[in-house]
């Protein structure tokens, strides 16, 4: 049945989720796509790394969704992200001028990704923190993982962190490099294996 | 040792097996794929072995996954959803339309949402560089196409029925013909990424991906319907198909006040 009767939530049941393939590259990515922070932003981050299988081998073949708040730990709600030309049909990218919190970074050949967006401002009794949803050829459900940033006092009293064991907590901590860059990377499974969430 | 589509057929098997024994002893009906579903090779090194770490979305209104990113009318452009129309030439293929509803779990509409698909051309073949499946490309097809959600949560495409194609998860393996779609909710937590499939394809008992989901029902989820009244006379086959967004939200009440 793929026509839903929604009269009865009880049969609203949710469709499946899928692996996006090898072939969503010339579908998915867009120009601009991990470069989220205006222009001449003040409180930029940069973040990279890499994404590992269970190998220890870099994945050519992912791409993370970045999504988080602005500095003042505010949600934005706006559009823009992949503007397109109605003259050529192409990509315009960002206008880089407004935040709209979101981005999608594709590894390179090397397994090689980054994001430059605001650094986060915190929201609630959370830590900032920026939410990540990994992709990627034989993963037949996307995960969810979180970017926190190593040297932020609130990590000590972030509800989910407190909820881990330390050798755990430090697979959703950042590192700064000297390059003023932060370090992050995804170890899909096995040894150092990156917490992923699951929404409940 | 050469993986023959017996040996898929026996794995395949067993892991509808194992489902079927797991819901008989009172395990609850699984609506989505397990990460770590063997008979898809690709698999095999890319999902976790621990478990996700649970987080209860009613605790606390103020997660970031709870709010979504937006996408508006700079986003698109008006024939994005008309793959047909994206060259100078006519794509070779059957024309088909393909059209349904983005719902969330209590069945209401996602309004203004990205919707976003892509596919092989009719004859199986992606217009990717890294695919090298040997089937001819076609210079009037590039298959992507987006749009964002009406007020009811419709969506609507107007493209070519991709063809089947080959791929080596084992010897002699074949892909069903299918669309592939994403998919935004009004939370970051009911992203989706999947694929839509047609009716009675003879390919679906042999394709370890679409029997990734081995509860019998959820896979006929990911099928379209044939639907005459969304045929365009003289020009295209009509498909409907329904998308229901999983994921939490922030709660009802929490919204309703």
């Amino acid at each position: 049945m793929t026509k839903t009767d929604t009269t009865d939530p009880a049969n609203v049941l949710p469709t499946p989720s899928h692996t996006v393939g090898p072939f969503y590259g010339y579908a998915l990515p867009f120009p601009g796509g991990a470069d989220i922070a205006p222009a001449g932003a003040a409180h930029q981050v940069v973040v990279r790394g890499y994404v590992y299988d269970g190998a220890g081998t870099p994945l050519p073949d992912a791409f993370l969704e970045i999504w988080g708040p602005d500095t003042e730990g505010e949600l934005p709600r706006v559009d823009g992200s992949i503007r397109r030309d109605p003259a050529t049909g192409g990509y315009l990218g960002r206008n880089g001028v407004e935040f709209t919190g979101w981005g999608r970074s594709q590894t390179d050949a090397d397994g090689h990704w980054y994001v430059r967006t605001l650094a986060p401002g915190a929201r609630g009794a959370n830590a900032p923190y920026l939410s990540v949803c990994v992709f990627a050829r034989g993963l037949l459900v996307h995960l969810f993982t979180r970017i926190y940033f190593e040297g932020d006092p609130a990590l000590a009293a972030d509800p989910l962190l407190s909820r881990l064991a330390p050798e755990r907590r430090d697979t959703l901590i950042a590192k700064p490099q000297g390059d003023g860059t932060y370090r992050f990377d995804i170890r899909l499974q096995g040894e150092g294996e990156t917490v992923f969430l699951e929404f409940t | 040792m050469t993986l023959t589509q017996h040996d898929m057929d026996t794995e395949i098997a067993a892991e509808r097996a194992a489902y079927e024994k797991r819901v008989a002893d009172g395990a609850p009906v699984e609506h989505h794929p397990r990460r770590d579903y063997a008979p898809y090779r690709s698999s095999t090194l890319r999902h976790p072995l621990q478990p996700p770490v649970a987080i209860d979305v009613s605790k606390d209104p103020e997660l970031v996954e709870l709010g979504s990113p937006a996408f508006g009318e700079r986003d698109i452009t008006e024939i994005d959803n008309d793959l047909t129309r994206q060259h100078t030439g006519e794509p070779i293929g059957e024309r088909i339309t393909v059209s349904g509803r983005l719902l969330d779990r209590q069945g209401r509409p996602v309004r203004g949402q990205l919707v976003e698909i892509w596919q092989a051309n009719s004859a199986g073949r992606y217009a990717h560089q890294r695919e090298q499946h040997d089937a001819p490309l076609d210079p009037n097809f590039t298959g992507v196409g987006r749009m964002l959600t009406d007020d009811q949560g419709r969506y609507h495409f107007t493209t070519i029925q991709p063809g089947p194609y080959p791929w080596r998860n084992h010897v002699n393996a074949w892909r069903p013909a299918h669309i592939h779609f994403s998919m935004f909710g009004s939370a970051f937590t009911q992203r989706l990424v999947t694929q839509m499939y047609f009716p009675s394809d003879p390919l679906f008992p042999y394709d370890p991906i679409i029997q990734s989901v081995t509860d019998d029902a959820a896979r006929a989820r990911l099928v379209a319907t044939y639907d005459h009244g969304l045929s365009v006379p003289e020009f295209s086959m009509g498909y409907h198909w329904d998308i229901v967004l999983d994921g939490p939200q922030a709660t009802w009440i929490e919204e309703g006040r």
